[in-house]
């Protein structure tokens, strides 16, 4: 009984790090560079969220119309996702493509500083007080044979695994999908098939902040306390997930998510709570000793040149 | 009108002179080679027409359309289509994927389309596996279409290479010595697939060859590039026999 419950504790928290993992393994696919602002990000999608539910919840108030709650929660998520998929590429646009030849390192650091600039630019303009997200559904708690699962937890699990689905789709079947795999190899020769880097690079921002917000309102009506620091170690948490998952891959990121998940919380189970993520990260620490690439990723790193 | 035109190009690497007041015209049907010894800056020269290289100086233009400071994707959507020395090729990719992602820019569906599976998203998916089918038929790569590309033997990669390069249906079709490290047998093979090619595409071809025969055979026009600047210019008859490029290139023996 423990052990399930546990099981579908440990499928919400996988949901949360897979979203946000898959957008670390997506930019890195194509830049070669992992975009350290991405918990941030996260981070912004949940405020987001937050406004724009409360405004539908307000508007609906004032009877400018009745939604039901699980519409509001549903029209918050697409409407946000939409919404952050702008920030991200605002960040790809100002932060990194000015920095496409630039060594390394230095895209590295405008990662970390844009992730500075969004925290404390939400300090800024939402002062320190968290907010607290508002309640779209009701809680309803179904006893199935002495393990509770809340409809809140199903919705959560669901919701990913649709999302996460439809991006392996979208990477499979379409032809912005095959561009992006092919460029996974190659970002200079790529476009001599007639395929716009700048395009495919916003878009791959504007994806996966896409999911990192998708995340967050999910993060939010799990836990619905917000603040402007919520983002760090949830987003190097997810960052472990994307290398565990081998750089790169999209399946990959998804399984090492729902992984660290499931090694978090089976970790608590048995261990006081305390010492969670120091065990659950040395677990981590060895499995990458033994598979230096992660599960799916390739070991080698010669870029192709012309 | 000339197909390809390219007039007093040179590029400097820093302080180096790559090329030196390059001049070029493709006519719409004809088979062009360019040879030269190893770092002559032939490879170069491809990738100053197809945008990888900004030109220092010099123009090129396809037909009328002037192509300095367009994008790589952009010159390639307007019809440069191209192959590389060392066939840069993916291998986490299938064969047919390989040819069908090279039809990107001859799609239209926006991202809408993508993500609901719109009718036209799949009509024009459909439409674009079937003209993909088509030309690994065409290359005899057909049987290996849902293979990934590693598992291909070296000539099959070659071909499903210049599939690639045709599915964007190029008005000028660049072949960075396609030949390159085949054995005999494939080499014959190669030379069929590019009269082939010559005979059922609508395009003109601007070939990279090491291989005397293969230029000679199939090429109307050779320039000899030497140290980044043309040295002779004709017909293989008159580059076979013109001193100048026997003495940099050829050398003695192969002509005799």
């Amino acid at each position: 009984m423990v052990l399930l419950q546990n099981l579908i504790n440990a499928l919400q928290w996988g949901s949360f790090y897979a979203l946000i993992a898959l957008g670390y393994s997506m930019v890195y696919s194509i830049l070669m560079l992992f975009n350290f602002a991405h918990g941030d990000i996260f981070m912004v999608g949940a405020y987001i969220g937050f406004g724009v539910a409360s405004a539908l919840i307000a508007l609906t108030a004032m009877g400018a119309f009745a939604l039901p709650g699980w519409l509001i929660l549903v029209l918050t998520i697409l409407f946000s996702m939409f919404l952050t998929s702008f920030v991200g590429m605002i960040v790809e646009r100002i932060g990194y493509r000015p920095l496409r030849a630039a060594p390394r390192a230095s895209a590295a650091i405008t990662g970390l500083m844009i992730g500075i600039i969004l925290e404390t630019g939400n300090l800024a303009l939402l002062g320190a007080q968290r907010v607290s997200f508002p309640s779209m559904i009701d809680t309803v708690t179904y006893d199935m044979g002495g393990v509770f699962v809340t409809n809140k937890k199903i919705m959560i699990v669901v919701v990913s695994l649709l999302l996460a689905g439809a991006l392996h789709q979208f990477i499979r079947r379409t032809r912005y999908g095959m561009a992006m795999r092919a460029m996974a190899f190659d970002y200079v020769v790529v476009p001599l098939m007639g395929v716009p880097l700048n395009t495919m690079a916003a878009m791959t921002f504007a994806l996966g902040s896409a999911l990192a917000a998708a995340a967050g309102i999910l993060f939010g009506v799990a836990y619905p306390v917000l603040d402007p620091y919520m983002g760090i170690l949830i987003g190097w948490k997810a960052f472990v997930a994307a290398i565990l998952g081998g750089r790169g891959s999209v399946m990959g990121a998804t399984l090492a998510g729902f992984l660290l998940g499931f090694i978090e919380i089976f970790v608590a189970m048995i261990f006081p709570s305390t010492l969670r993520d120091l065990i659950a990260y040395s677990i981590v620490l060895l499995i990458l000793v033994f598979r230096p690439h992660g599960f799916f990723g390739e070991a080698y790193s010669a870029r192709l040149r012309l | 009108m000339s197909m390809l035109r390219v007039e007093n190009m040179t590029h400097f690497f820093g302080g180096l002179r790559a090329v030196h007041n390059y001049d070029l015209k493709i006519e719409p049907g004809e088979v062009h080679g360019l040879i030269g010894p190893n770092g002559a800056g032939k490879t170069t020269i491809f990738n100053l027409i197809t945008g990888i290289y900004n030109p220092t100086e010099g123009e090129v233009f396809l037909e009328d359309n002037k192509l300095n400071g367009l994008a790589p994707h952009e010159i390639a959507a307007m019809g440069i289509g191209r192959t590389f020395q060392n066939m840069l090729l993916w291998r986490h990719m299938t064969v047919l994927e390989h040819v069908k992602m090279a039809r990107y820019s001859k799609i239209g569906y926006g991202l809408i389309g993508a993500f609901f599976g719109t009718p036209r998203r799949n009509r024009e998916e459909a439409e674009s596996e079937e003209k993909a089918l088509k030309l690994l038929k065409m290359f005899g790569v057909a049987q290996f279409a849902d293979q990934w590309v590693p598992n291909l033997p070296y000539g099959a990669q070659r071909r499903v290479e210049m599939a690639r390069a045709l599915a964007m249906e190029p008005k000028v079709l660049f072949l960075d010595e396609p030949t390159a490290g085949m054995n005999p047998e494939e080499l014959v093979q190669m030379m069929e697939i590019i009269r082939q090619i010559k005979e059922k595409f609508d395009l003109a071809i601007f070939l990279i060859e090491h291989r005397m025969k293969v230029v000679m055979e199939l090429c109307e026009r050779i320039q000899t590039l030497v140290f980044g600047e043309v040295i002779a210019e004709g017909t293989p008859d008159e580059i076979q026999n013109n001193p100048k490029v026997i003495d940099a290139y050829l050398g003695k023996e192969i002509v005799e």
